[in-house]
């Protein structure tokens, strides 16, 4: 069984960390092992926050190298041109169109906005760029964006969507429930 | 048996409940805080959050005096607080297992400095065991324990980050029947007068050696042969432990290596032979030289070592392959290079935002602590001027207060310290400052959390570790006991503030201020977002003084002006109060 790299990317408070779990819960399930990294601290305070998620039949080190990465998910278009030096050639990028400003890109931001999107089609024209705050609100809940994306990367993952889903079934239940499988199901069905 | 991923950290604490644990304490600090937290959570432990380290630590050392298994968790600075009793509780030794849980923070991800705590073990002469995955965590904390009762001596069980908040397959066994040890007085043992502690001495000596023999044969120390498959790396052997055995593995698979679980004191016969059984040895280890320096000492050769590994920060199995093979890293893996950085800020809502808003336009030098506050050094703000330990806002604005005295210079400093950090070791320093007549301007912003760990109960908070009622510290109380003036202010209320400072900058004598607004993180609070008026936005950018991310500068119709977002903005009012146009109104 041939596993995946996948590193996942963000700001803080955009359920970067929520969004790997469920995928290392559902390769577990579906008997791979797995080994995931998450940074905390500071992190927390609006910063960058990235996740490495790696399983297969057997993982030494819990960290992704670059160029080795299989699936990149940008939650945060800067965020995933700031990691998209861990894809290898020919890996996969699923990324959140919508903008967060930094502290540090205000002032410059009014002269030289950088046009994110662009940057990363010229990178790799096949990106899957996806309006994900738009179709998690729409499902109900902004915060559902981790499950838009969880939905529109399914289709990169050797693991089942089914496989998410469980996992989700299981961590959730009520209204919440409701609005995160129905998150996942907009970002699955999402065509470019 | 049942499998899961856990958390080096839950793993830590399942290990030590498993192993029939019953006492533990800590202090919060990243990235040790989950230990404390997942023990919370467990059956038939006793779980505190400390007043500190020290606090801790001693308290663990009764737990284990009174007969029950114990544990205090730290992260590596926390050590230092704790280094008191620490160097002593390895002379009394203990009675039922002692565990020192300490979290090292190579790369800094949250920390003043990357000290390595092996070095404690060694100056303390205590064992010292580092896991390299959640599974081991688990393992070793029983171990450890045992290890403990065994020799008579606290254990510590050193994590870093990437072993601590990683996630990795546990199976998850059955908790083992412990019972507890006699509770028994032994003046000579534990009371460290100088006649009882020099026999200690001679006691924890020998220890050191039975120690030794345990870790030559010790199954935790293992030599993994490699299969020798590339010629270049044939019999290139590597002695490594904790994350970086992980990266080796990955880097040099076909390598062997010499997996130290223990990594003081060191199986000295088994690192010679196995230096002997390879061509080439390397030692990888992150951060000090540690292991390095000491297989040096035995006079065995090691090829690669720190002459091709950074001492700083952390090891990747990319830098591990790269210094050892000599060969060079390809470029296109490396970042663009442009990207605006994305530091960590205040929260929206944040009260520190008021306080650092005024101190931004004072002139006087401002000492900062350790908590969510540090980042008022940061843009726009720049309005701390020195971070240096737990509690050293408060001691450090007194001497600076004092040295200006004796200079002649007419300023008075200004400490800002969280709740949490005020009772882990601020208020000692604030005893120091009246007594001595330092004259500063102490300001403690009492969120009623321990924020920046990601909000843990303290003493102030009137709650314990498990969400309990307990005796609430009256902060204000406690200063005026110190025979300071207190007095409350409203940090939102930007334009009161900046008069009050005026006010007290005037005047004579030390004076605290105490903000008592809560945590806008943990305790949620919003109120209705603010919007702009783009007609009346003159675009000065005045607003982002606040240096809030829920501002956002546009220039869509050729003209330049702010706008909020709303998911982001708490309506706590403080760019609007810096805005000159009256452009803010509710959305």
């Amino acid at each position: 069984m041939t596993g995946a790299d996948i590193v996942v990317a963000g700001v803080g408070g955009q359920g970067i960390l929520l969004a790997g779990r469920v995928i290392a819960e559902a390769a577990l399930a579906y008997g791979f092992d797995v080994k995931q990294s998450e940074v905390h601290g500071m992190a927390q305070r609006g910063g960058s926050v990235v996740s490495h998620v790696r399983f297969g039949e057997k993982v030494f080190s819990p960290v992704i190298e670059p160029g080795c990465c299989d699936l990149l998910i940008g939650f945060e278009p800067v965020e995933a041109i700031r990691n998209i030096h861990f894809l290898k050639k020919g890996g996969k990028l699923v990324c959140n169109t919508r903008k967060i400003s930094s502290l540090a890109a205000l002032p410059a931001s009014e002269e030289s906005p950088l046009d994110a999107e662009k940057i990363l089609y010229s990178r790799l024209p096949d990106a899957l760029l996806i309006d994900g705050a738009s179709l998690a609100a729409e499902a109900g809940d902004p915060r559902a964006l981790n499950f838009v994306l969880l939905g529109a990367v399914a289709v990169f993952l050797p693991i089942p969507c089914s496989r998410l889903e469980a996992v989700i079934k299981k961590s959730f239940s009520g209204k919440t429930l409701e609005i995160n499988l129905k998150a996942l199901k907009m970002g699955r069905n999402f065509k470019k | 048996m049942k499998k899961e991923i856990l958390s080096g950290n839950e793993a830590i604490a399942r290990g030590f409940a498993d192993a029939g644990g019953r006492f533990a304490a800590s202090y919060p600090g990243t990235p040790g805080t989950e230990v404390l937290e997942e023990l919370c959570r467990l059956q038939g432990i006793h779980a505190e959050w400390s007043i500190n380290e020290k606090a801790a630590l001693e308290a663990a050392l009764g737990g284990s005096l009174s007969g029950v298994r114990s544990m205090a968790s730290m992260k590596h600075v926390g050590v230092n607080a704790a280094a008191d009793p620490l160097m002593t509780a390895s002379y009394t030794g203990v009675n039922a297992g002692l565990v020192l849980m300490a979290a090292d923070d190579p790369g800094m991800f949250s920390s003043q400095n990357e000290q390595d705590t092996r070095h404690f073990a060694r100056m303390a002469k205590i064992p010292c065991l580092e896991p390299s995955d959640s599974q081991e965590a688990l393992d070793f904390t029983g171990l450890a324990l045992e290890l403990s009762e065994q020799f008579d001596t606290p254990v510590i069980l050193r994590t870093t980050t990437r072993i601590s908040h990683s996630r990795s397959v546990v199976e998850v066994s059955k908790a083992a029947a412990v019972r507890p040890r006699a509770f028994k007085k032994n003046i000579r043992k534990y009371v460290m007068l100088p006649a009882y502690a020099r026999e200690r001495h001679k006691a924890i000596e020998k220890r050191l050696l039975k120690l030794k023999r345990w870790a030559e044969k010790a199954s935790i120390n293992q030599i993994i042969r490699g299969d020798g498959g590339l010629k270049q790396v044939d019999r290139l052997g590597i002695i490594a432990s904790g994350i970086s055995f992980q990266y080796v593995r990955e880097a040099f698979p076909e390598a062997s290596i010499l997996k130290l679980g223990m990594t003081w004191p060191l199986p000295e016969q088994m690192i010679r032979e196995f230096a002997d059984s390879v061509r080439k040895l390397a030692v990888v280890e992150e951060l000090d030289p540690f292991i390095e320096d000491a297989v040096r000492a035995m006079g065995v050769r090691v090829d690669f070592g720190k002459n091709v590994l950074p001492l700083t920060g952390e090891l990747t199995p990319g830098i591990v392959f790269g210094g050892i093979s000599g060969r060079r890293e390809n470029k296109s893996k490396t970042p663009i290079a442009g990207i605006p950085e994305r530091p960590p800020n205040l929260c929206a809502g944040c009260s520190h935002r008021g306080l650092f808003v005024v101190l931004s336009k004072m002139k006087t030098f401002v000492s900062g602590d350790i908590g969510c506050y540090t980042l008022g050094a940061l843009e726009p703000f720049s309005a701390i001027h020195s971070v240096l330990c737990m509690g050293a806002s408060v001691t450090m604005a007194h001497g600076i207060s004092t040295g200006l005295k004796l200079r002649g210079i007419k300023q008075k400093p200004v400490a800002v310290i969280g709740d949490s950090t005020f009772l882990h070791s601020g208020i000692t320093g604030l005893i120091n400052l009246a007594y001595n007549g330092g004259d500063a301007i102490v300001v403690i912003m009492n969120n009623d959390t321990t924020g920046m760990t990601g909000g843990q109960e303290h003493p102030g908070t009137g709650r314990n570790a498990r969400k309990e009622q307990a005796p609430r510290v009256d902060i204000m109380g406690l200063c005026r006991a110190c025979g300071l003036r207190a007095r409350e202010i409203d940090a939102y209320d930007i334009r009161s503030l900046e008069a009050l400072f005026r006010e007290e900058m005037a005047a004579s004598g030390p004076v605290v201020f105490v903000s008592n607004q809560p945590c806008a993180l943990r305790y949620r609070l919003a109120k209705k977002p603010l919007e702009i008026d783009a007609e009346k936005c003159t675009g000065c950018l005045k607003c982002l003084k606040a240096g809030c991310i829920g501002l956002k500068v546009e220039s869509k119709t050729g003209r330049r002006y702010v706008s909020v977002d709303k998911l982001i903005c708490s309506g706590c009012g403080i760019c609007a109060r810096l805005c000159k146009a009256d452009a803010f109104v509710e959305a």
